[in-house]
């Protein structure tokens, strides 16, 4: 398959720190893919993603995104990227419609075609008669949904997801989990970071799990589950890969 | 412009940033120059009560009672129920805060100074042989004087202003009365008659010329100082608000958005820069209103630009990028709201101490004054005095600007560099 992403011997310390974030790590994400990044806390997830989303620089090694280098494209790279953050990263005292606009602007649509394309985003995620309301009205479930709309409107190559589904109700995470599916299906490839193991067992085509700040295992779903003896679901394959000692990091 | 337009959207819905930029200042404007216009009226037209305690009973401290009852604004307080004050009860009333001022004039200081003067014009006039020289006398009579100390007790809460000025008065009164003195015993010892013409005819007389430029400058007043000194700071206050701003946008997550978009940290910038300077120009124009057409309904001089209207305006958008950069350069570097807040608030009070908001800068120590040459507000207020006061033109102010807009470039480019190294960090 088409890579879309490749990461060689990634290296990120942070000032201060004496350990490596991310030490020589190595990826590839194949077109289309919906990648899930997993592992226990401070094992390198969010930096990776930070690094990828051209928010924090390596301290070594290198990032290709569909063949371009980062360091020398790194704008025309952003620009077909769609980052969800945890965060709801949303502006609390403006109107969905308002906070979709802003962010869509920022990728270069224009006008009418963006305000059609937050009319149909707010459809299909069932926000129309929300629309002019501000988001500090809106409950979690809400919030979640137009935070993804917010990283999809430019259609983006890659979508990035950090915690998708947190504090969400069922109802709400079926319409996210239900959208992201259409939006792999046209073509966008996802890269997923979560703690709901289960969740990321259903959703992902492919799995990495992170430790230490190397990638520990890769493979499908199913793959990993057979290759543990005993396990049964990928919950299992994690806690025999990465130990079930607490991980605290300061 | 898009981000103008929502930084523009996201101050329209908040009410306590509005305040903050908009009716705050408006409230200041109108207290302080009320407050200090009235205090110059208090000081000038009510009268101020001092307690005289006259120990002397003599020439002398008639002679201070006297010159203290004719002076203006000077009620005098010498008896509380018909009974004369000691030095303990003067000293107990203005302690307790009833009275800011007392003087307490010592026992036999009319006779030491009869004594003393009458002493020195003998000398005077016998050097010239106009008195007789009394041989048989002059051994027993006296050379030395006892120093007579008057007291002067001041409130606690006086302050150290209204104390020097009291002081002077004071001492210029005592200083009329020696004069007179002198004169009654020249006029005494040579037989002539008194002339009260000798002390009234003034030799001397100040004429106050205000050193402007042109010929058709205003007189100063406290209006004028007032009124740009506190657009000033309201102007700076921005600092506060626009820092929070940023913080906000770190702790909502919405700086992860921004960053990952193709749009560059300086753009983004840029549309906060155009929406607060356009706050900043309009706060300017609302004080100014105020000033014209508010002050004069409350009893305060009106303060009209006229024709420096566009100078003034331009020293209000210079000053506006300045204040911008600061408040730039806080947002960026703090980690929470707690730090932005606090910190802008006090930066931009002390700036403007430093700047001469409240006390005129070549009235500080020599060491503040060299501080005071660093502070942004300080630039902007002498830009405003030279338009206002001293006639200036937009050449005059030519310096300060420059000062105002390298202060707003070396801000933003701080501002830029820490976010890049912290990024790369």
């Amino acid at each position: 398959m088409e890579e879309i992403i490749r990461v060689g011997d990634l290296s990120k310390r942070y000032a201060g720190s004496g350990r490596y974030a991310l030490n020589k790590l190595s990826l590839s994400i194949a077109k289309n893919e919906i990648f899930g990044l997993l592992g226990p806390n401070g094992a390198g997830k969010t930096t990776l993603i930070s690094i990828l989303c051209g928010m924090v620089k390596p301290t070594s090694g290198e990032l290709w995104f569909d063949s371009m280098p980062y360091r020398q494209h790194r704008r025309r790279i952003q620009q077909q990227i769609g980052v969800v953050p945890q965060e709801y990263a949303l502006y609390p005292t403006l109107t969905a419609t308002e906070n979709l606009y802003y962010f869509g602007s920022l990728y270069g649509l224009r006008s009418s075609d963006l305000k059609q394309r937050i009319a149909d985003g707010l459809e299909r995620v069932g926000l129309s008669d929300f629309a002019k309301r501000p988001i500090k009205t809106f409950s979690g479930g809400m919030q979640r949904r137009v935070n993804i709309l917010a990283g999809i409107l430019h259609q983006p190559h890659v979508l990035f997801l950090d915690e998708p589904t947190v504090g969400v109700d069922v109802h709400s995470k079926e319409v996210i989990m239900k959208l992201l599916k259409e939006l792999n299906t046209q073509g966008t490839t996802i890269i997923y970071s979560s703690h709901h193991l289960n969740e990321a067992q259903q959703f992902c085509t492919k799995i990495a799990i992170i430790d230490e700040g190397k990638i520990i295992v890769e493979g499908q779903p199913q793959q990993l589950i057979s290759a543990v003896a005993g396990a049964t679901t990928l919950e299992n394959v994690f806690i025999h890969l990465t130990g079930s000692q607490l991980r605290d990091y300061a | 412009m898009v981000s103008a337009y929502k930084e523009i959207m996201l101050l329209l819905r908040d009410w306590g940033g509005l305040a903050i930029l908009f009716f705050m200042p408006s409230v200041l404007i109108i207290t302080i120059t009320l407050i200090q216009e009235s205090t110059f009226k208090a000081v000038g037209e009510s009268a101020l009560p001092i307690v005289l305690v006259d120990e002397d009973q003599g020439e002398i401290g008639s002679l201070i009672a006297q010159n203290m009852a004719k002076a203006p604004n000077v009620q005098l307080i010498d008896e509380i129920d018909g009974k004369p004050l000691s030095d303990a009860q003067a000293r107990a009333l203005v302690s307790d805060g009833k009275y800011q001022i007392a003087l307490v004039i010592p026992k036999g200081i009319s006779e030491e100074l009869n004594e003393k003067v009458n002493h020195n014009v003998d000398k005077i006039l016998g050097e010239f042989s106009l008195t007789e020289a009394d041989t048989s006398t002059k051994k027993q009579e006296k050379t030395t004087w006892e120093v007579k100390e008057i007291t002067i007790y001041f409130d606690p809460a006086a302050g150290q202003t209204f104390r020097n000025s009291m002081k002077n008065s004071i001492e210029q009164m005592l200083s009329k009365v020696e004069v007179e003195k002198i004169y009654a015993v020249f006029q005494g010892q040579m037989g002539m008659d008194n002339d009260p013409a000798l002390l009234n005819d003034e030799i001397i007389t100040f004429r106050e010329v205000i050193a402007q430029k042109g010929k058709d400058g205003i007189i100063p007043n406290a209006v004028q100082h007032n009124v740009p000194a506190w657009i000033l700071f309201g102007i700076f206050f921005i600092v506060v608000p626009l820092g929070i701003n940023l913080v906000k946008e770190k702790n909502l997550g919405t700086y992860i958005r921004l960053r990952t978009s193709p749009v560059s940290y300086a753009i983004i910038l840029g549309g906060k820069i155009i929406t607060y300077t356009v706050i900043c120009l309009i706060q300017f124009v609302l004080m100014l209103l105020i000033a014209k057409y508010i002050f004069p309904l409350i009893g305060l001089i009106e303060f009209d630009p006229g024709p420096k209207l566009p100078v003034m305006v331009l020293i209000a958008f210079v000053s506006g990028l300045a204040a911008i950069g600061l408040g730039i350069l806080i947002g960026t570097v703090a980690e929470t709201q707690e730090q932005s807040a606090p910190f802008g608030a006090i930066f931009v009070i002390i700036l403007a101490a430093l700047g001469g908001v409240w006390v005129p800068t070549f009235i500080m120590p020599e060491i503040m004054q060299k501080v005071s040459a660093f502070s942004p507000m300080n630039w902007g207020i002498s830009a405003f005095y030279d338009v206002i006061l001293r006639n200036g033109t937009a050449a005059d102010i030519a310096q300060p600007l420059c000062y105002l807009l390298l202060f707003f470039a070396v801000t933003m480019t701080a501002a830029i560099f820490y976010d890049k190294r912290h990024q790369a960090n």
